[in-house]
């Protein structure tokens, strides 16, 4: 890593105050997309700011209609959260497939999305279930916070305080894990909200997590996996690589978006 | 340089680190705790996992000031009155291991998988639970065997208590530098008492 000097405040407040008293700082939360990529020295900075100490960041509180997530909050803590498990199986069952259980005690829901990696699994789950972003600076609908591969509405200097995540009549996450890394090669979120259908991808596209409105569409209009047929995302969009060429992880979407559908339709057989 | 506060296997040990100071490095190169080990450049091997604060992290993407006030538990501190915890035990007796480099950080991980999931996992579960370590050299059946082996054991052995939370250690060569250790019964009571004492003061702060 190339040197930085360490900080720290004890809660929201003092981070701010110490962030503006710097002319360029990170964050670092479970520091387990960040470190990585110091240490490949793909990533530098002068300062760091540990949030560890943001008691108020943490912690899950559901209601009838929303669960929040604080941003600060563990992967293995949104796994094994029985108010998630009760309101969103789906956003559970994600947390717990993220990584390794070393990666789950230390990753967090705040870096996953504000970190924003185009194979990321929170990001997918923040468009399909419409959720909201809430930063030091205001709250931002998640189709507005993801922007472009690794880049997000958040200002410098502005915190993720935590999401809500309304909740649905019934959800699915369907991930092709990459063998080696365990990220999403191709990850789908199906959400149903009544009649209303949201589908996000992520892993597969060129700019991130995406909402497929062909999909959303068709399974609006009929929630089964037949009205998905005959439907082809477009390859030309996705990212092909060594681990997956643009047309099989166009293929994989497809493939993925059934598995989802068929999961939702399990949990929960439409109405 | 910023100075770090850690109870590592029990001691309470506190040294000047500078700000990018992995934990792992701490551990290895100021502590002389060399059974942590590094495989890889990528967080994905989990040759360096260790306990902080009671969970298995791969201390290799940590700073070692991000823990400050924490408690960790390297592989050195398993083993207690010079006897091999059970899950150490049961790599062991099971060839868990063939040249070893994984091993001290597959051990780590074990005995946190045996007391999230007790001793009756589903060798399917067990591999999921293990994605956090690679192994070169033995294929993972032995260590699949010697985690239920060991997970079992543990249960049977459950007197013995989170390990983290008693001095040892002490008369181990490698946690030499830990120079502070206590040398009577009387200071080992002691210490421990001081190290909960640590533990529930950096809790509140
Ligand atoms: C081996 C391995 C496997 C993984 N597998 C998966 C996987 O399958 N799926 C998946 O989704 N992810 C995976 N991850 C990534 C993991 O989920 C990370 O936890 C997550 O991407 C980042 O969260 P973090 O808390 O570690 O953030 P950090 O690494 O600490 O920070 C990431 C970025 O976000 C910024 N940041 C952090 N918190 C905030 C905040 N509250 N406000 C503003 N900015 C903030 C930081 O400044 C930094 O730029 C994996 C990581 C590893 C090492
Ligand atoms: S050395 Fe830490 S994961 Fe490989
Ligand atoms: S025993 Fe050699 S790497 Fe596992």
């Amino acid at each position: 890593m190339y040197p930085f000097d360490y900080h720290r405040a004890g809660n929201v407040a003092d981070t701010l105050t110490l962030r503006a008293s710097l002319a360029d700082a990170r964050f670092l939360a479970g520091g387990m997309s960040l470190l990585p990529m110091m240490k490949l020295r793909f990533a530098s900075t002068p300062n760091i700011i540990d949030l560890r100490d943001c008691e108020e960041l943490r912690g899950i509180e559901a209601s009838y209609e929303v669960v929040r997530i604080g941003a600060m909050t563990r992967h293995v803590d949104v796994a094994a959260s029985a108010d998630v498990q009760a309101a969103i199986p789906a956003l559970a069952k994600l947390a717990a497939g993220i990584g390794d259980p070393m990666v789950r005690a230390r990753g967090t829901m705040g870096g996953s999305i504000a970190n924003f990696d185009p194979a990321a699994c929170y990001p997918a789950a923040c468009l399909a279930l419409g959720a909201t972003i809430q930063t030091t600076g205001g709250d931002i609908e998640a189709d507005e916070f993801f922007i472009g591969v690794f880049e997000t509405a958040l200002k410098d200097g502005e915190l993720v305080t935590g999401a809500e995540f309304p909740i649905p009549d019934a959800a699915a996450y369907a991930k092709f894990r990459h063998p080696a890394s365990r990220f999403a090669l191709v990850g789908v979120f199906v959400a149903r909200f009544g009649e209303l259908v949201r589908v996000a991808v992520t892993g597969a596209s060129r700019s991130g997590a995406f909402r497929w409105a062909a999909a959303e569409d068709a399974l609006t209009e009929s929630f089964s996996i037949r009205s998905l047929e005959g439907l082809k995302m477009d390859h030309s969009e996705m990212n092909g690589d060594i681990h997956g060429d643009n047309e099989y992880r166009a293929h994989l979407v497809e493939v993925m978006t059934r598995r989802a559908v068929l999961e939702t339709l399990e949990s929960a057989p439409a109405a | 340089m910023p100075t770090l506060t850690l109870a590592v296997n029990g001691n309470i040990v506190t040294r000047e680190v500078t700000s990018s100071t992995l934990l792992v490095q701490f551990l290895r190169d100021q502590l002389g705790l060399t059974g942590t080990h590094v495989g890889c450049d990528s967080t994905q091997c989990g040759a360096c996992t260790v306990h902080l604060n009671g969970d298995a992290i791969k201390s290799c993407t940590a700073l070692a000031l991000s823990c400050d006030g924490g408690k960790v538990t390297t592989i050195e501190g398993l083993a207690q009155n010079g006897k091999l915890h059970p899950m150490q035990e049961a790599f062991r007796a099971n060839h868990g291991l063939q040249c070893g480099y994984c091993t001290p950080g597959f051990v780590m991980a074990a005995v946190k998988i045996a007391e999230r999931l007790g001793p009756n996992a589903d060798e399917e579960t067990l591999r999921e639970e293990m994605d956090g370590n690679l192994c070169r050299c033995t294929g993972y059946q032995n260590i699949v065997k010697s985690i239920r082996a060991g997970a079992k054991a543990m249960l049977e052995n459950e007197a013995r208590d989170e390990i983290s939370s008693s001095p040892q250690g002490l008369t181990d060569p490698d946690a030499r530098v830990c120079n502070d250790a206590p040398q009577t019964q009387e200071q080992s009571a002691e210490r421990k008492a001081q190290v909960d004492v640590f533990i529930e003061n950096s809790r509140g702060s």
